[in-house]
């Protein structure tokens, strides 16, 4: 049972149907398999959130689920959401508001976000913290990250 | 670091899981929603020959009212607890503390029944248990066994749960008329594990406890249900009798030092939320130095 296993899932609205070892976490399929490189990995245990993708429509650590949990599922990547367009003003506000410095944990704080404002309309910055404590960030000292949230929290509800 | 080689099963049914239990002892291990477990084995803490994981058996999901009881199901979310009206309504310390454990994307994943079989003494949900009076209800190949909160935490990440058992629900007590509850913790950020923490169901009549059971946690090897507490039902409370069962609590406690705190640090604190406790639910600011 330790011989790779058969999966099946969707990537980014992509049929994906290949082996994989049990030991195989999703962060490392998406990166090494798919080489979807988006997703990055920070400490491997759950604590940083660079790892955040999409699993069926909800956020999880993917250093914290085996790829062989995936099977049957849809996994969302930034790359999805990026080529999609959805969170394309949260990238601007991200970059207007110097909201990322080295770029590490953009990824998950743009998932993590993302999460967050399609839950939550109005988040106020205190709801906006909460919602991002999983995410470590450690240039920017998180204020510019709450700006841009809850800029594009505001032009959202603007441009409805 | 990444976890080391293990095999995989993918359990059809509790039947299926409890046979690969008995088939492997104490080499398996049930992967749940794994935001304990994954950890664990990717620092190299643990690592098991096989994982069983239960994720797909549905009967194991869910929450059920019935006769004053709520049942929950191993595999329910932190997520689900959070939203769920009826913990909401028949429960509402749970879903208190459940918006303290861990973050978002972790809640998605992890499982009630997946932290209390992980047992960490510094999660909030074995503290609840404590503080609720709930059972546990573990079924292995012989049948099932009903085990009382307050016997199944044994330290740190031990359990009376033998290896061949599998955690499948517990049962809680719809909360009682005029009963109140408080929970807070001390944690170094938002959804960490916390330093000290306290979860408290109560029932208050005239300015008075009828009922007070409070579940210390992060304070030892395992929540501790403190008899010290008891000493504040049915009497009124004074500064003096404040101070008498707080120096009992530090003789229940048994903290121990490590990165975040040291152990004084933990006594400290718990001693801090024993007395925000009491003057929260009964409404006397003048208990807490920080009003006085």
């Amino acid at each position: 049972m330790t011989a790779p296993m058969p999966i099946s899932l969707q990537v980014n609205g992509e049929r994906v149907d290949t082996h994989v070892l049990p030991r195989l976490n999703l962060a490392d399929f998406l990166r090494e398999h798919l080489h979807l490189t988006g997703t990055h990995v920070g400490c491997e245990h759950g604590v940083c959130g660079a790892c955040t993708v999409r699993v069926n429509n909800e956020i999880v650590r993917a250093c914290l689920m085996l790829a062989v949990q995936t099977h049957g599922a849809s996994v969302q990547t930034i790359e999805g959401l990026s080529d999609s367009g959805e969170v394309a003003d949260l990238q601007a506000a991200f970059r207007d508001r110097n909201a990322l410095q080295c770029g590490y944990c953009t990824p998950g704080m743009l998932m993590a976000a993302q999460d967050l404002l399609r839950q939550q309309a109005e988040p106020d910055r205190e709801q906006i913290r909460e919602h991002l404590s999983g995410n470590y960030c450690r240039c920017t000292g998180y204020q510019a990250i709450v700006d841009a949230v809850e800029t594009t929290a505001r032009s959202r509800r603007e441009h409805k | 670091m990444k976890a080391s080689a293990f095999a995989y099963a993918r359990a059809t049914s509790i039947g299926n899981a409890l046979e690969l239990l008995a088939a492997h002892g104490d080499k398996a291990k049930v992967l749940s929603g794994g935001q304990s477990l994954m950890p664990a084995m990717n620092l190299r803490l643990i690592s098991p020959e096989l994982i069983v994981d239960i994720g797909e058996i549905g009967e194991l999901r869910g929450i059920a009212l019935k006769g004053g009881v709520l049942s929950i199901g191993a595999l329910t979310r932190h997520a689900d607890l959070l939203k769920s009206p009826e913990i909401a309504a028949h429960s509402p310390l749970l879903t208190t503390a459940v918006a303290h454990v861990a973050h978002p994307a972790i809640r998605n994943r992890g499982t009630i029944g997946g932290s209390l079989a992980h047992a960490d003494p510094a999660s909030e949900l074995p503290a609840c248990m404590l503080a609720l009076g709930a059972i546990i209800i573990a079924r292995g190949q012989a049948g099932e066994r009903r085990i009382p909160a307050k016997d199944f935490f044994r330290g740190i990440y031990e359990t009376a749960l033998s290896a061949d058992e599998l955690l499948v629900a517990v049962e809680l007590p719809v909360t009682r008329k005029n009963a109140s509850h408080f929970f807070d913790e001390f944690a170094r950020r938002q959804g960490d594990y916390a330093i000290a923490g306290l979860a408290a169901d109560a029932v208050v009549k005239d300015g008075a406890f009828t009922d007070l059971h409070l579940a210390f946690f992060a304070v030892g090897d395992r929540p501790v249900l403190s008899n010290a507490a008891c000493r504040l039902i049915n009497v009124v409370i004074t500064p003096a009798l404040m101070a008498d069962v707080s120096a009992a609590l530090d003789e229940e406690l048994n903290p121990h030092d490590d990165q975040q705190a040291t152990a004084s640090m933990r006594r400290h604190l718990a001693k801090v939320l024993l007395v925000r406790c009491v003057s929260t639910l009964l409404g006397r600011t003048d208990l807490d130095a920080r009003a006085a």
